[in-house]
């Protein structure tokens, strides 16, 4: 149970994101209107999106340092579950896109970046599949998820910084902080953040345990 | 580690098809480039001369370096593992890499200005980014086809794992090429210019440190 505080406050937040998220008061905006609430839904999938890649890249490091299937595992499974995370972001990108935008996609620096992330990773995924020798598939694995993650910094943070870009926070259009004068999105925004982080982490450590114990009953 | 240099360079002049068949495959990219766009006599927008170009530019590098690992012998590799440092490997490579992604993509210019015609209006910049456009595709392309070449169909995995690491570099020089094109001043491109030579920097680095791990294997 003590071990367990986190589970329960990803719960906790979670409900209060949808029961919040939903229900509470948002600001009326021309456009956007009502679709501002995808705010509590779409956003928190990048960062979790971001920590869990960043985990995943942790563990690849550390494998390169100490090799055993233990590092190997966290690895990957952090990365899968990144890999979702990331594809909900996308859909959540497209539906809001769908009504603010209207398109699909449009093309905009953010949806690019976002799916040459998803790139990276499905590439990352190929080259697992495509080595026999585990050793050898858990080393270049790791090597290529540093190497793609920290090659991808600038590709995410530094380059659609300098372009024009119709998201929100860029290229001039505010972000929701401005529309929010009175705070009242941070109060779910934030909580929201925490637990979708935490419910990834949560997917991930199931998963590893899941992993872990097929691990054992292989060997013996 | 001028030794390994020359000894890529006097390999590369022995098979001299893998030269032979980098141009006959540039010459013929640009060719059908050449005759899908310009049908009925239409000619290509500054625009679209620079995307093509770099399209051709980006396929013979992954193809030229995809061979600096793959079409090693298998012997090879354990001899200079015994005898040399990585960081040296992977130093040379480089540099060879580099110099000849620089002729490729200079001979490119020359067939797709002879072709097409010159929309470029200043040459030296759209030199010198061509210049560090192959010292990032060569960082990071030699890097990958270490990896690429442990793996089982190396041919297929190697563009799959280089596009996206590539499309930064890509996205900043289609950029610049655009104000080289219009003929900008050049202060208009440095800021650009700055982050890709540090982007270039980073992928050389990482290069560097995670290389000796590939070559344990």
């Amino acid at each position: 149970m003590r071990s367990s505080w986190w589970k329960i406050l990803s719960v906790l937040l979670l409900l209060y994101t949808f029961i919040g998220g939903l229900l509470m008061y948002v600001p009326r905006l021309d456009i956007v209107n009502e679709t501002i609430r995808i705010l509590y839904f779409h956003v928190p999938m990048w960062f979790g999106m971001i920590s869990l890649f960043a985990a995943s890249t942790w563990y690849a490091i550390r494998y390169l340092r100490n090799p055993g299937t233990f590092n190997d595992i966290y690895s990957v499974q952090l990365a899968n579950v990144g890999f979702a995370y990331g594809m909900l972001g996308i859909l959540t990108g497209m539906v809001w896109a769908k009504y603010a935008w209207g398109s699909w996609w449009h093309g905009d620096p953010k949806q690019n970046g976002a799916a040459i992330t998803l790139l990276v990773y499905s590439a990352f995924f190929v080259l697992r599949a495509s080595i026999e020798n585990e050793d050898q598939r858990a080393r270049l694995s790791a090597i290529y998820n540093i190497f793609a993650f920290i090659a991808m910094i600038p590709l995410l943070f530094i380059i659609p910084r300098m372009q024009d870009s119709l998201h929100p926070g860029s290229g001039g259009n505010p972000g929701f902080n401005m529309y929010d004068l009175d705070n009242s999105m941070k109060t779910v925004f934030y909580p929201a953040c925490i637990g979708w982080i935490l419910l990834g982490f949560w997917i991930a450590s199931l998963r590893i345990r899941f992993r872990l114990i097929e691990e054992k009953y292989s060997l013996s | 580690m001028i030794t390994l240099l020359k000894k890529e360079f006097i390999l590369e002049l022995r098979r001299q098809s893998v030269i032979a068949g980098l141009t006959v495959y540039l010459l013929s990219t640009t060719f059908v480039c050449y005759i899908t766009f310009t049908l009925k006599g239409s000619t290509l927008s500054p625009v679209v001369w620079s995307s093509l170009f770099w399209i051709t530019v980006l396929f013979t590098s992954i193809h030229s370096i995809a061979k600096s690992f793959i079409g090693e012998k298998r012997g090879t590799d354990i001899y200079l593992y015994s005898l040399l440092d990585p960081h040296l490997i992977i130093l040379s490579k480089i540099i060879y890499n580099f110099l000849l992604c620089v002729l490729l993509s200079i001979a490119c210019m020359g067939l797709f200005m002879l072709f097409f015609g010159n929309p470029v209006e200043d040459v030296w910049l759209f030199v010198f980014v061509i210049v560090l456009a192959a010292l990032g595709f060569s960082a990071s392309l030699t890097m990958l086809s270490g990896i690429a070449a442990r793996a089982n169909n190396s041919g297929i995995v190697m563009p799959v794992l280089s596009f996206p690491i590539i499309i930064s570099v890509l996205l900043l020089v289609i950029k610049i090429t655009k104000n080289c094109i219009d003929g900008l001043d050049r202060s208009v491109s440095q800021q650009d210019l700055i982050t890709l030579v540090a982007i270039n920097c980073l992928v050389a680095a990482l290069s560097y440190i995670l290389f000796p791990y590939i070559w344990r294997s």
